[in-house]
């Protein structure tokens, strides 16, 4: 639930108090094989992936010594546990902030993901920007993820940019 | 070990190759089972022109970014890293559409201890759309 944005403005009081607080940890369950393969197979598809992320034995001559998981895998997929939450990305209400879009991203990137590993998540509003554009009245919102290994190694810090008008 | 390509041979200019994939549900629902990312403008037309595309659903920008990992993986080769990608998602992935990341450097630089290469990169599509701009950095092995 969040209170309405004031008049001029799509920043509502929820986001100043939220800007620059880390939120609740996510722990992902352990990352497998299987999971590095079929994601690979997917996104390379219809073509062959690299061996690196499927083949343990090729993998163990390289520098990595075993599979990596490519830079874009994702460890907090199918979660059992998980928010209901209203459809995505379909049509809105039409209200002026109702409506939004995924601006972008930028993700710098440690160390890589391996079978085995068990990925830490934290995410915070770090800042926004508003102004008119050609959409009208738009917020740019600019969310911070950061992903640490069981190590605590950094293994990806993710500024995701929200786009709402 | 199999280095693709090392420090030395890079230069400003230097363009990667060009990596493309024709994508439609097959490439869109795989992607969808891996990342758990099953939304209605991705797996249904009529939800597609719902959300105002009249050609009905359209592919997910995740995808694309994928795509930018995959170019960079194949052409640095399994002895590099990716250490830094960003791109912004410009225009609808359209389906049938042929998907392209290029790529030209920029500039190259010792940095932090590794051998570090600037990249431009971009997703286009058939129709010559620049769907995905943005920036990528990587560390490639140096011959020393």
């Amino acid at each position: 639930m969040t209170t309405e944005s004031t008049a001029g403005t799509l920043v509502t009081k929820e986001m100043e108090e939220a800007k620059g607080v880390w939120g609740p940890e996510r722990v992902s369950p352990p990352v497998s094989e299987s999971d590095i393969r079929k994601w690979a197979i997917a996104v390379y598809w219809p073509e062959k992936p690299p061996r690196l992320y499927w083949d343990a034995e090729y993998a163990k001559t390289t520098r990595w010594g075993g599979i990596i998981a490519p830079s874009d895998f994702n460890p907090f997929a199918w979660p059992v546990e998980r928010e209901v939450r209203a459809e995505r990305a379909t049509p809105q209400g039409g209200g002026v902030g109702t409506r939004g879009m995924n601006g972008g991203q930028v993700e710098t990137f440690g160390q890589p993901m391996r079978p085995g590993d068990v990925i830490t998540a934290r995410s915070r509003l770090r800042d926004w920007n508003e102004r008119q554009t050609r959409l009208g009245l738009t917020l740019f919102s600019f969310t911070e993820i950061e992903w640490r290994n069981q190590r605590a190694e950094l293994v990806k810090r993710r500024v995701s940019t929200g786009i709402r008008y | 070990m199999a280095v693709n390509v090392y420090f030395e041979d890079v230069k400003p200019g230097d363009t990667i190759p060009k990596w493309s994939r024709k994508t439609d549900f097959m490439n869109w629902n795989r992607y969808a089972a891996v990342n758990d990312e099953f939304v209605y403008i991705h797996m249904d037309d009529a939800a597609g022109r719902a959300a105002l595309n009249e050609q009905g659903a359209f592919g997910m920008g995740n995808l694309r970014y994928a795509y930018i990992v995959n170019a960079l993986r194949d052409w640095i080769g399994d002895e590099a890293e990716i250490r830094e990608i960003g791109c912004q998602f410009r225009a609808i992935n359209q389906k049938d559409d042929v998907l392209t990341v290029v790529g030209k450097v920029k500039e190259k630089k010792v940095e932090e201890g590794e051998h570090r290469v600037y990249l431009d990169v971009n997703v286009v599509n058939d129709r010559g759309d620049e769907t995905c701009p943005g920036h990528a950095i990587v560390a490639l092995p140096s011959r020393g």
